[in-house]
């Protein structure tokens, strides 16, 4: 290629890099989203078409025939998924990069000299040995990590930790091989005939502890999990940036990773968890905690979906607060025409959403969005948290543990210093529960028992379709 | 000759420049993100990341049949997936996010649907 062919294709780089940053600056407001999405779709379809006008490029039938088969399969999944299946699907599109990454780093081996990355003696230069080597490694742990965290979120496979025995020292020990083995790699001529296979001994290395990573980990910590796949997917893109060279990759590569970290963060933050007890895993699932027995026979107050409806017409100002639940229940439609009908009789109505309410962050929004919810009514914790007390009704419809008043009187609970929504300041709690048990962290929750608490018992659709129908 | 006109910096430190700044880049730009707009956010970061199709590009390329060409067409099929699902998703996603309407209380609002 002459020089001034790379420099404009290192340019057109350039400006799909910088039309990615200006997409997810969209994001900044619900108004100019839309509008960073296009610049984002602008920036790839630069770096596709400048890929495939560089000289290297000859073929065209297999990367028009993959594209095409790709590209319609993907646009029928994002037209038909469902928004409840949403943390399902960005999980599987993990997996998807993931392994791309993997395919290309074996590709980039197997045909270095189409890549640039050979000397004289056709020997891949040692810092592309270790590029391709981090590259393919991370790509390989975003995808068998990505593909558990599918199944768990899907139902495939239970939500609950699965703990095998000495599994630290299998972790690290394998950590350790992988690492060994990327420094063997790099020393080696790296040649197909000679340290080669180590390239595939790393893989498989890193498709097994990306397994093992992911399965000790319970539902509850679903979000982190998403998110911390998300930011490896963008670091596997970063890895493989390195080895092509490309510019594009390597800051599309780093804002992603720098995306699903601080997404980390802020989930971690919801949950008063660290991150490292997260990855540790064994949270949550069926293992009841301490404060969750003995419950069953304390007095709680039950109502109907007609008493629901009384006290909420009767109410001036109602705050919703939206849990998985609810979008297990596909609840949010009725829920929606509940509050319409509350507006029309004069209530003022708005919903609290908690950082962690629901399976993947954000997940509460798109729902409520979805069900035609405008996006000013809805508001995050901080926001709102202070409305609880002057407030007349909260309705608990799929929420729990955000809700449990033990995260900040009880200092033996599991839950102790998460930040929750003070519903329990509300002059009356109306809390929609399949029934007594304990959420999904296995923790009881005192809330049920309060004398301003009234627990309607059933399906969170059916009761707000109850509700909507009492209100008549 | 003068030693200061060969001597370079290597591409990759070149290449590690950008990287670190771009890591702050996503980082400030990540945190002005809404946090009502947390799922968009992955999703489109998704479709984005699957830029890797570059290098599948790449490795598809060439006329001749090798192994590498169909690791390299597999590797566009599944960043495919992504891009055209990812974006689609994001945008299916932005398209509900609507403002109060303009009377502030009406009850009657998107009932057409």
């Amino acid at each position: 290629m002459s020089a001034l062919a790379m420099n404009l294709t290192a340019s057109a780089y350039l400006v799909s890099a910088v039309l990615f940053i200006m997409g997810l600056r969209g994001l900044s407001g619900p108004d100019t989203a839309r509008q960073g999405n296009v610049y984002a779709i602008i920036g790839m379809v630069i770096a596709i078409v400048t890929t495939i006008l560089s000289p290297e490029i000859t073929s065209y039938s297999w990367i028009i025939g993959a594209m095409l088969v790709g590209g319609v399969i993907g646009l029928v999944i994002a037209n038909r998924i469902a928004m409840t299946d949403m943390p399902q699907l960005v999980a599987a599109f993990h997996s998807l990069v993931g392994m791309a990454a993997v395919l290309v780093a074996a590709g980039a081996f197997l045909n270095a000299s189409a890549f640039g990355i050979t000397d004289a003696a056709g020997n891949i230069f040692a810092a592309s040995r270790v590029e391709m080597a981090l590259g393919a490694a991370i790509g390989a742990i975003t995808f068998s990590g990505s593909v558990i965290a599918f199944l768990k979120l899907q139902g495939v496979m239970s939500g609950a930790p699965v703990i095998l025995p000495l599994r630290h020292m299998v972790n690290l020990a394998l950590g350790l091989a992988i690492f060994g083995l990327i420094g063997a790699f790099a020393l080696s001529d790296g040649a197909a005939s000679g340290g080669g296979h180590l390239l595939w001994y790393i893989i498989a290395a890193s498709f097994i502890i990306g397994f093992l990573l992911i399965i000790p980990i319970g539902g509850a910590d679903m979000p982190v999990v998403i998110s911390m796949l998300n930011s490896y997917s963008g670091w596997a893109a970063a890895g493989i940036g390195f080895t092509l060279q490309n510019n594009a990759l390597i800051v599309t590569g780093a804002l992603v990773g720098s995306s699903g970290a601080i997404l980390s963060y802020i989930m971690c933050k919801g949950m008063n968890r660290s991150f490292i007890s997260v990855i540790a895993g064994g949270f949550g699932g069926e293992t009841a905690g301490p404060a969750g027995d003995g419950g069953e026979e304390r007095p709680v107050k039950r109502g109907s979906a007609e008493d629901a409806a009384f006290i909420m017409k009767n109410a001036g100002s109602v705050i919703i607060v939206p849990g998985y639940g609810m979008a297990v229940a596909q609840a949010q439609h009725a829920l929606r025409e509940m509050v319409d009908v509350l507006k029309s009789h004069g209530v003022s109505v708005k919903y609290a959403i908690h950082p962690v309410a629901g399976r993947m962050p954000g997940h509460m929004n798109v729902l409520l969005a979805e069900a035609n919810v405008p996006y000013d009514e809805v508001f995050e914790l901080d926001d709102i948290n202070n409305e609880f007390a002057t407030c007349d009704v909260a309705y608990v419809i799929g929420a729990n543990d955000v809700t449990n008043p033990a995260a900040k009187n009880d200092p033996t609970s599991p839950i102790y210093g998460m930040p929750i929504l003070d519903v329990e300041k509300a002059k009356t709690v109306l809390f929609i529960k399949r029934s007594l048990a304990s959420g999904y962290a296995g923790i009881g929750n005192e809330l049920f028992f309060a004398d301003n608490t009234m627990m309607l018992l059933s399906d969170a659709k059916k009761m707000t379709e109850g509700i909507v129908k009492a209100l008549g | 000759m003068d030693p200061v006109e060969i001597v370079s910096v290597s591409p990759f430190v070149q290449q590690f420049s950008i990287f670190v700044l771009a890591i702050f880049v996503g980082y400030y730009v990540v945190w002005s993100v809404s946090p009502a707009l947390h799922t968009p956010l992955m999703s489109v970061t998704n479709a984005i990341s699957s830029v890797i199709i570059v290098g599948a590009l790449v490795a598809a390329g060439p006329e001749v049949w090798s192994i590498s060409k169909i690791l390299g067409a597999a590797a566009i099929a599944l960043a495919s997936v992504n891009i055209f699902g990812g974006f689609a998703v994001t945008q299916r996603m932005l398209a509900m996010y609507k403002k109060k309407p303009k009377p502030a209380a009406s009850a009657g609002k998107g009932d057409a649907k």
